[in-house]
């Protein structure tokens, strides 16, 4: 194991994170805030409570998991898009690192990125609603697993887009979309059955929900199907970047 | 001796049916200074990206220290180092910052006095605190070449390394690739450059169109591709080449007034002294002479040439 190499490339990427501090940490949680000012202040105060917990309050879960996955999968594809497209890829397929070496040092700083960023939008919800944690560690958890996923998955991206409109494609086009009609700011059971088993076949309903059941105890969906929806697809995109190593795609010429 | 490199049967084709190498074999001496010539797109980039991990080969083997280059990646790519012909740099790092960088990477611990003296070397250490993007396309490149020596490699790949740099930085490129062979490192170069491999390569190879034809001694090559040329000038032009004189095989060239006479430069009878007993005999006095050697240019194009005429001639 190449730990050195694994701590070099992990300090590499985390120090860009501080060289773009504003463009990395403060824009998200600018965003975040507008977004209490509009949903928390301005409509929260004329919404009632969804199973017993405050609009403002039930929203900070969806609001996080909004910029998790955003910014895992736009921090983790920027990561290896840029090293492609300057050419400095080169380094990383010459050095004595082996792909999961890669990977790791790549989606660790990536996910390192977003779950701080996680932890500094909770703390800003703080200061407009009261946010209680009912299972700290299953809220850890889930933030972990999540950042984890999507920089895996951004990490696809990053290696299967040709040009830096692709980098936006997918989290803009796809992800965003999903992600505000998984329950983000809403319970799915407030809408009619139709569009409730729809929802259903929307993945990120499953993050949101179980990510929801750490603060408050209830979820849209069981805790254990959560669970194993995330685990899946984190299989799913191990697997991928596996294969992607293995046969260079989009990599090697 | 055990080479360092040694490479079998590689072959490489590209998605799109290009065979960029064709069963090339090869080794490498530890310690030496190879140069591998070509015109471009021969395969010389494909060859050293192969064993360096950037290019997945067709079939093949490549082992670099004993170690296969495939299976035993790690312990092959500690100990290469790759300069690319392209000037690929993290544009808004830090020399200090990117060199550091490299040699982690490569697994190596952090060693401020040998990173100090890497660019003290390169003559960057002026420049360790400056962002990439500010500094002359002279000093990326010297940039690129820390990079790949930030983790002391026993084998060094340079592709390209004097392309578009002025004549002052290629000269002091030189004297660091003769600085690193008598630390022991091994150099295998690609040039455009014949001079530079004529001026230090131990042993030469040239590849074209992914086959290498010819892997020799720079000087051996010298000696036994060399031709060396003889040029008379006259004292009245010819029209053309008088008869008797046909033996030589003599050329006329600057309107008559001169005549070349080409030979062997390893001949031991050059036939030099009877062309001018016959000259003399004719009545063909000559002004001045000068002999010439051909460099390894003229061998280069000359092997080049040689090798695509029959296919040339069978396309025509």
């Amino acid at each position: 194991m190449n730990v050195r190499g694994v701590w070099a490339l992990y300090t590499y990427e985390m120090q860009r994170t501080w060289r773009t501090l504003w463009q990395s940490i403060v824009t998200p949680v600018i965003t975040t805030v507008l977004y209490f000012v509009v949903f928390g202040s301005a409509i929260g105060s004329r919404m009632e409570d969804i199973g017993g917990v405050d609009y403002g309050a039930f929203i900070v879960p969806g609001l996080i998991m909004l910029s998790l996955l955003t910014q895992s999968i736009s921090n983790a594809s920027f990561a290896i898009y840029f090293p492609k497209f300057t050419g400095t890829v080169y380094e990383m397929l010459s050095a004595p690192m082996s792909p999961i070496e890669l990977v790791m040092g790549y989606v660790g700083a990536a996910a390192t990125k977003s779950i701080l960023l996680g932890l500094i939008i909770l703390a800003t919800a703080n200061l407009f609603v009261d946010v209680r944690i009912e299972h700290p560690l299953a809220m850890v958890a889930f933030l972990v697993l999540t950042a984890v996923t999507f920089s895996l998955f951004g990490f696809i991206i990053g290696i299967w887009a040709d040009g830096f409109e692709q980098l936006s494609f997918i989290p803009m086009l796809i992800v965003t979309p999903l992600t505000f009609l998984g329950g983000a700011f809403y319970s799915i059971n407030m809408l009619p059955e139709l569009w409730r088993t729809i929802s259903l076949f929307n993945p990120v309903v499953y993050l949101v929900s179980g990510f929801r059941w750490s603060f408050y105890g209830e979820g849209d969906v069981s805790i254990g199907l959560s669970l194993g929806i995330t685990g899946v697809f984190l299989v799913i995109c191990l697997s991928l970047v596996i294969w992607i190593f293995r046969t260079g795609y989009r990599l090697k010429e | 001796m055990q080479p360092i490199i040694s490479i079998s049967n590689l072959c490489k084709t590209y998605d799109g049916g290009v065979k960029a190498l064709d069963d090339v074999s090869l080794d490498i001496a530890p310690g030496e200074i190879f140069a591998l010539l070509g015109p471009n797109g021969a395969g010389k980039t494909t060859l050293i990206s192969a064993v360096c991990g950037i290019v997945t080969p067709t079939s093949g083997t490549m082992m670099a220290g004993g170690h296969d280059v495939i299976r035993d990646f790690k312990k092959a790519r500690k100990m290469i180092g790759l300069v690319p012909q392209e000037i690929s740099t993290d544009t808004f790092e830090t020399v200090w910052a990117t060199v550091n960088f490299s040699r982690g990477l490569f697994g190596k611990p952090r060693d401020k006095a040998y990173i100090e003296q890497l660019l003290k070397d390169l003559s960057l250490w002026d420049k360790r605190d400056a962002k990439i993007m500010e500094l002359s396309g002279g000093m990326k490149r010297r940039v690129m070449i820390a990079k790949a020596l930030s983790h002391e490699p026993e084998i060094l790949f340079l592709d390209e390394p004097t392309a578009g740099v002025d004549v002052e930085l290629r000269r002091n490129m030189w004297n660091l690739v003769r600085g690193l062979r008598e630390r022991g490192v091994t150099i295998i170069l690609t040039t455009h450059y014949i001079e530079e491999a004529e001026e230090m390569a131990d042993r030469v190879g040239v590849i074209r169109k992914g086959e290498i034809i010819v892997v020799e001694e720079t000087a051996a090559i010298m000696r036994k591709l060399g031709k060396r040329q003889l040029t008379l000038t006259l004292n009245e032009p010819m029209d053309a080449v008088p008869d008797a004189l046909g033996e030589w095989q003599l050329e006329l060239a600057d309107e008559g007034h001169c005549l070349i006479y080409t030979f062997d430069a390893n001949d031991e009878r050059t036939g030099i002294p009877s062309l001018l007993k016959t000259m003399g005999e004719l009545g063909i006095g000559f002004a001045d002479l000068d002999t010439s050697k051909s460099s390894l240019e003229d061998i280069f194009v000359g092997l080049v040439h040689e090798e695509s005429a029959p296919e040339e001639e069978h396309a025509a």
